[in-house]
């Protein structure tokens, strides 16, 4: 009877936690900071901390992974002997799948980790109470510019991953490994369409954009404000920001891709 | 300065993201800005288009002249009935001319050629080829040559 219980106020408590990381959510979109000076300032800032300072990162395992599935490309369509479809593999497979996904998993590892550290280091050292002493509402002014400089950048990630991918294996596959130069272009360019694959990569990123930097904040503003909470907070936002959009990625593959 | 350093940085982000959309969008998926050539509609019934599919290319000589629109079934002559996009600079083809579902390579796409005919009157918007060849099916091929192989040995 009593296990009965507990299990019932387990579920109300993570009901309640839903609801309330629902309103944490919609409070952090609409209240930027109301003078536009101010919020651009703020905006920019986190956009640096977020977006250029992932940049390498990205552009680097975006390269790397461009070239080993040029590598593992080309070794099975080689035995067939269409050596140039490598160019349609890699750029079908980075555009619909790769880039969205190991981009916002990168992401979640990287920005969504330090976001939520930063805020729950904030709290935990009362400086979000101190905001709220001076005035300031501290969804406005610390969490909104870096919710919604989480959104902008992981789209524009995930483009710039794609593009070094390409890159990458169009280096493996026509320099080292001899693919034809032109058949490369042109076997990609027949099977990619604008709409159906470079688009709905960018909705699939804009997806988990939101998912992660949702996570990443609402983790940080409400952990136990001592350094093993936040520890474990931060470690929750990497973990459950992985799992989401793992389990985002397959609903979303199965309503875009999914009608043959 | 460092806010000035940090605006610069993020402006060039924000650049190298529009950057990497436009050369995706031209290089990867070869989308060209002025797309919206004049063409005129040809239509032809196959028995067979066997994966043709829309947005494949119409070719003479093996040259692109064209797109397929679309693909629909002829209820009542049970046939393919296939829509085509022609570029409006080649209109001399001939209305004899026929029509034929290739195949680029073994196992590449599917795509449409048309064998010029010798009629003074020259295909319009609306018009029907009216000669036309079905795909090669390697399948029906394969068992025609077994069987024929079969009759042989006895």
């Amino acid at each position: 009877m009593k296990s009965i219980g507990l299990l019932g106020a387990s579920l109300l408590d993570w009901l309640e936690a839903v609801g309330r990381a629902g309103i944490f959510l919609v409070q952090s979109i609409f209240r930027l900071p109301v003078r536009f000076k101010e919020s651009v300032n703020l905006l920019v800032k986190q956009l640096y901390s977020v977006g250029v300072l992932s940049l390498v990162i990205i552009i680097v395992s975006g390269a790397f992974i461009g070239m080993v599935l040029s590598l593992q490309g080309y070794s099975i369509l080689a035995k067939f002997g269409s050596e140039e479809a490598v160019g349609q593999l890699l750029a079908l497979s980075l555009l619909r799948e790769l880039s969205p996904v190991v981009t916002a998993l990168l992401f979640a590892g990287r920005a969504g980790s330090s976001l939520t550290a930063e805020i729950g280091l904030m709290k935990a050292t009362e400086q979000l109470s101190s905001f709220e002493m001076m005035g300031v509402d501290p969804l406005r002014r610390v969490i909104a510019p870096r919710f919604i400089a989480g959104v902008i950048c992981l789209p524009i990630l995930s483009l710039i991953f794609s593009a070094s991918g390409i890159l990458g294996g169009h280096l493996v596959s026509v320099e080292w490994l001899g693919v034809y130069d032109g058949a490369f272009w042109s076997s990609m360019q027949q099977s990619v369409y604008f709409d159906t694959d470079i688009l709905n990569g960018l909705i699939k990123a804009l997806c988990f954009s939101v998912v992660v930097t949702w996570i990443a904040v609402y983790q940080g503003y409400e952990c136990v404000p001592t350094s093993e909470g936040i520890g474990k907070a931060t470690t929750r936002t990497v973990v459950l920001g992985s799992l989401a959009i793992l389990a985002l990625d397959f609903v979303l593959t199965a309503a875009m891709f999914g009608d043959f | 300065m460092r806010s000035k350093r940090s605006e610069l940085m993020v402006g060039c982000f924000i650049v190298l993201g529009v950057a990497a959309l436009v050369y995706l969008a031209v290089q990867v998926s070869g989308l060209a800005f002025s797309s919206k050539k004049d063409t005129y509609q040809v239509v032809a019934r196959f028995d067979d288009i066997a994966g043709l599919t829309s947005r494949a290319k119409v070719s003479i000589a093996g040259v692109a002249v064209g797109n397929v629109e679309s693909i629909t079934f002829d209820k009542d002559l049970y046939m393919a009935l296939v829509t085509m996009n022609i570029d409006s600079d080649v209109n001399n083809i001939p209305t004899d001319s026929s029509i034929a579902v290739l195949t680029s390579g073994l196992l590449g796409e599917k795509y449409l050629g048309i064998s010029i005919g010798a009629d003074d009157e020259m295909l319009k918007n609306g018009s029907e080829i009216y000669d036309t060849q079905s795909a090669l099916v390697l399948e029906t091929l394969i068992s025609q040559f077994l069987f024929k192989g079969g009759d042989s040995e006895k």
